[in-house]
């Protein structure tokens, strides 16, 4: 079933992160790059802390609550003292801080008299001081996508967070590469429309980003976090949506989720169910559950230090159940949240009698709640410390559903979906940064950066066409995908035309990953050695493709290996002419009855032999002059 | 300097503020010729210029507004501070006491915005409160004796946290005592309790940390938490300093109070023995001794406790360098010092250039003792000719004595003892080794 994004009133609102391609990274002097192997490794643990307002944050305790061990891996060169937390930040990077301000007179945006660098609390490990630095450089503005015009909310300066490799839940092992690297985040106020056209605005700023050449680009340098609502629900953050296509899904997903909550809600409303009830009554129930026949409730069971605890909640039978659309309802939002706690057990008494608890069982439960009819019971197991905190974590849950869509953050899933990730931070999670004194900007300061406002993306695509002829198709392609550098640094050196270099970059990477392969073990040094190889003539034009198809099938770590699996070897002209010659011979009747019509024929036949090993026009060459002897004779 | 309650503003800014009654903590908007902030005015740091207040907005970021654009603000309603209550402290008398004595310093600190930095202010109890483990090992008594960054510290604080610790232990209820300390100064400190507290019945160990107790990467907990399984479990008495042994929170390091340096601005682990290992490290609420210590430790007893607690600042701390001008030790002389501790180059050298100004010192009293700016290593002022002239002057060469130690223990000799010279080549307090181990530390 589909939904109308009009008559929902969907809005969503993008906040952008953009990785800056700078020298250093945000604090500190280290390079902005992924170093090969790691030479040292250390291990932390974070405690939660108190905020600058005084009290404490119910989203850090909740963080901490699952407080593990760290390890961080570290390169030199890639990271220092200042990632590993262990000597104060530096003065913030002159040129990621003039980026971002080149950025806000782009989308006219009114910069701030004086940035104040702040933390924000994040203990999950991603940062090695337990907070992020961040702060905020603009706000207010516009973004012009087709007829459209966007406001822009913010425009932030932050350090981008270490990259989780492993997380075995006793130990999260992050890289330290990534920490520190500058990112800027923009956010834009919520839009309407259809899912595609909404879509159209990240693509613009994206290429706007793109177009002032400051930007990092390759996989995981863009990241979006989408903020979604319809009418009568709250804002739901949605982190971790890659690709553009994804976006699309992920709204409709939304829109469905919302939509399937608010329904659920009135229905509750209409039952007058009182949000102060839910968990009126909670049981431990471990002796009930004790002896089902359950696998999912003995693997609880036989767990040291385990509890059952069962919640009452009046006026929710057959609630939590319900499912306005295919896999939308309450039980499996609850499902999720107790992930969170690394539980899984968690029943609701619409699911029940399963999982091998039976009637018998779910009649004791009810007993032992005291539930009248039209209630509902959520059975949560587990540890005891965390059946504790995911108790209350239903209990709120449960409570929220009566008023809709309650605000938290979720993750996307590749394939388009949304899982709970987490509650919504709130403002008490940052306070100053005092290692770093305020910057004053000053009108000079903005004045001198006028000249390096990004063009327009139809100029920067017009130049583009006009300094490598490309037509306008192609110029685009180039520009939007990864490889703008590359082709112009590959473009400027050899002198194989510009336009099989963007084509081979584009249509040809682009039909290759179609077919399930993997554009990001192509790298921009393979693809230049590539290319060089073409220059010199150690290979044919025809064997670029055949480069990249076994590079991004990771059949070769290199590009020497992929010519060799691939099985180019570059024939001199004596083998080419034999090899044209046995194909003439293996199909004398066709020539002799089509005569010089059968080139096109022969020419198909030779290729499939000759690919990649000599050019194609050469052979192209050889063949005709071939044919014309033997029509001649 | 601004008035307590301006919040850290002064001039214009203070001058608006005050125009429209605008105090710190209230929700304000704010208009300006592009349109109205709406927030909450935070402190100004003192050290930033007077032309902007701070708003946090409803986002949680901190702005600056240039006093110069605004058109007007307003108060929209007054600071309401919630009151944070410390939560209340459930003492369990069958675990082991412990008194712990808070100087100030990063292990108990908030933000300030005086200077824009982190300042002492956490009180013991607090901190108490933000480590829950130390629930589970000791009962802590707190008490807090200074306020203070270590730097602002003198010899007179030395007394004053020595005579506490005396004190306490004078109580007979506790198993050991933790001060807490700012750690910029903390080995000196540490060197000094160590003169001036002898025959110590218990451990009492110094700890610090190198990152404030307001981050969720901070040290001090660890630290802390180690201070105190060490002060209960060590069977060994003495004064000690527990900090990070690595950048890892994994194990908190002890080092002898007479043996330990800071030996690094920024890192955890930043404080090192000096020419001997740790005494042990605490690792997963236990005590591992360090068998490779050369040195032989007092153990835990009843003695009574031998207190000479007074310092005599009249001590110079020299450090020799090419270029170094001798009338800088003629002035020191001149000013009335009593000793000048030399850290002089390599086996402890000054050039022959001071000679003349170190035999006038010599001859009117001043006890002149001579360290190796090296750190690590024993001096021996008889393999050149210049170390042989200067102990033909009646310079007293220290041994591996740390310079720091030197001075303090001048400092303390000076006032406790009737011969320095004698006193300050003796090791009181394991300040100088017998013998150096083969493997670094
Ligand atoms: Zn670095």
């Amino acid at each position: 079933m589909t939904l109308d994004p009009a008559s929902l009133d969907l809005k969503v609102g993008f906040e952008i992160h953009q990785q800056l391609a700078t020298k250093s990274k945000l604090f500190c002097n280290c390079g902005c790059k992924e170093a090969d192997s790691y030479d040292y490794t250390f291990m932390r643990r974070l405690r939660p802390t108190q905020s600058e307002l005084g009290a404490f944050d119910p989203a850090a305790m909740f963080e901490a609550s699952k407080m593990r061990t760290v390890e961080y891996m570290s390169a030199t060169g890639s990271s220092c003292l200042v990632e590993a937390d262990e000597e104060p930040p530096h003065d913030v990077s002159r040129e990621a801080l003039e980026t971002a301000l080149i950025f806000s007179l782009a989308l006219n945006s009114k910069v701030m008299d004086e940035i104040h660098v702040m933390r924000k609390i994040v203990i999950d490990g991603s940062n090695t001081t337990g907070f992020q630095r961040t702060m905020l450089v603009a706000s207010g503005g516009h973004l012009d996508v087709a007829s459209k015009r966007v406001g822009v909310q913010s425009i932030c300066l932050e350090e981008d967070a270490a990259k989780l490799i492993e997380d075995d839940k006793q130990v999260r092992k992050y890289d330290l590469d990534r920490l520190g690297v500058p990112l800027v985040e923009i956010a834009l106020d919520p839009v309407t429309g259809k899912p595609d056209e909404i879509m159209q605005v990240a693509l613009t700023l994206g290429r706007l980003l793109r177009a002032s050449r400051r930007v990092a680009r390759g996989l995981g340098s863009i990241r979006q976090d989408v903020n979604i609502s319809v009418q009568n629900g709250a804002v739901v953050e949605v982190k971790g949506v890659q690709q553009l296509d994804q976006l699309i899904k992920v709204i409709e997903h939304e829109m469905q989720r919302q939509h399937g909550l608010i329904v659920i809600a009135e229905k509750l409303k209409e039952r007058k169910v009182d949000a102060g009830k839910v968990g009126d009554r909670i049981e431990d129930v471990t002796d009930i559950l004790g002896k089902a026949q359950s696998k999912i409730v003995r693997q609880i069971v036989d767990a040291p230090d385990s509890t059952f605890r069962a919640i009452r909640v009046p006026g929710f039978a057959g609630m939590i159940g319900l499912e306005p659309y295919k896999d939308i309802r309450l039980g499996k939002e609850l499902g999720k949240l107790v992930g969170f706690y690394d539980l899984k057990g968690v029943f609701h008494s619409d699911e029940l009698p399963n999982y091998g608890i039976t009637e018998n069982e779910v009649a004791a439960v009810r007993e032992k709640l005291e539930m009248a009819a039209d209630d509902a019971f959520v059975i949560v197991g587990g540890p005891k410390d965390r059946v504790e905190f995911a108790s209350a974590a239903i209990i709120s849950r449960l409570k929220a559903a009566i008023a809709g869509v309650p605000a938290e953050t979720r993750s996307a899933t590749p394939d388009g979906k949304t899982v709970f990730l987490r509650p919504r931070p709130g403002a008490a999670r940052m306070y100053p940064e005092t290692d770093i004194p305020p910057i004053p900007v000053t009108e000079s300061t903005l004045a001198s950066l006028t000249d390096s406002v990004p063009r327009s993306w139809d100029e920067v695509i017009k130049s583009l066409m006009k300094k490598y002829g490309l037509n306008e198709k192609l110029a685009k392609e180039i520009f939007d995908s990864d490889y703008l550098d590359v082709f112009e640094e590959i473009a400027g050196k050899t002198k194989t035309p510009p336009t099989f270099i963007a084509s081979k970059l584009t249509e040809d990477v682009t039909s290759l990953q179609r077919q399930g392969m993997n554009a990001s073990a192509l790298t921009y040094d393979m693809i230049k050695e590539a290319f060089a190889k073409l220059d010199n003539s150690a290979i044919a034009k025809e064997s670029i493709i055949l480069i990249f198809e076994k590079l991004m099938k990771k059949q070769a770590q290199t590009v020497e290996e992929a010519i060799k699996a691939a099985g180019i070897t570059s024939i001199s002209d004596e083998e080419l002419s034999a090899m044209i010659d046995k194909v003439i011979n293996d199909n004398m009747a066709a020539v002799k009855e089509k005569g010089a019509n059968s080139l096109g024929m022969l020419m198909g036949r030779v290729m499939a032999v000759a690919r990649g090993k000599a050019d194609g026009q050469k052979i192209n060459a050889m063949l005709k002059e071939k044919m014309q002897k033997l029509v001649n004779q | 300097m601004a008035k307590p309650d301006s919040g850290g503003y002064r001039g214009a800014g203070l001058q608006l503020l005050s125009r429209q009654g605008v105090s710190v903590g209230d929700s304000v908007r704010v208009a300006t010729e592009d349109g109205e902030m709406f927030g909450v005015l935070m402190p100004r740091y003192e050290l930033a210029s007077d032309d902007y207040i701070v708003i946090k907005l409803k986002s949680g970021y901190n702005t600056g507004i240039q006093v110069g654009r605004i058109k007007s603000i307003t108060k929209l309603q007054k600071n309401e501070a919630a009151a944070t209550k410390a939560p209340e402290i459930i003492e369990d008398d069958r675990l082991p006491k412990i008194a712990l004595i808070s100087t100030g310093g990063t292990i108990a600190s908030k933000i300030d915005y005086r200077t824009g930095g982190v300042r002492a202010a956490l009180s013991a109890s607090e901190l108490y409160a933000s480590v829950p483990e130390l629930a589970s090992h000791a009962s802590i008594d707190p008490e807090v004796l200074l306020s203070e960054y270590s730097e602002n510290l003198k010899p007179e604080h030395w007394t004053m946290i020595a005579e506490k610790v005396v004190e306490k232990i004078r109580t007979g209820k506790y198993r050991g005592i933790v001060v807490s300390h700012g750690t910029d100064t903390m080995h000196y400190t540490a060197a000094a309790l160590s003169f001036a507290l002898q025959n110590l019945p218990v451990p009492v160990v110094l700890v610090g940390a190198q990152r404030s107790s307001d981050r969720p990467s901070s040290d001090a907990a660890l630290n802390l938490l180690g201070a105190t399984i060490f002060a209960i479990k060590s069977e060994y008495a003495g004064v000690f300093v527990a900090m990070h042994a690595g950048t890892s929170d994994d194990a908190v390091a002890c080092h002898i109070g007479t043996r330990v340096r800071k030996n690094h601005t920024s890192r955890r682990d930043a404080f090192e023995s000096i020419d001997v290992t740790p005494v042990a490290l605490v690792r997963n609420g236990a005590v591992e001794m360090q068998e490779k210590s050369m040195i032989e430790l007092a153990k835990r007893s009843d003695d009574k406790i031998d207190a000479k607690t007074k310092f005599d600042d009249r001590v110079a701390l020299l450090k020799y360098h090419p270029g170094f001008d001798p009338k800088l030790i003629e002035h020191i002389a001149a000013a009335g010092y009593k000793a000048i501790i030399l850290e002089g180059t390599g086996l402890g050298h000054v050039s022959k250039e001071c000679f003349l100004a170190l035999q006038k010192a010599v001859d009117v009293g001043v006890i002149v003792c001579m360290t190796s700016q090296c750190i690590w290593g024993r001096v021996r002022m008889t393999v050149y000719d210049t170390g042989r002239d200067l102990l033909g002057i009646g310079v007293i060469p220290l041994s591996d004595m740390i310079s720091e130690t030197a001075t303090v223990k001048a400092m303390w000799a000076l006032a406790n003892t009737k011969n320095v010279k004698k006193t300050m080549q003796e090791s009181i307090a394991n300040e100088i080794s017998s013998s150096i181990p083969i493997e670094k530390a």
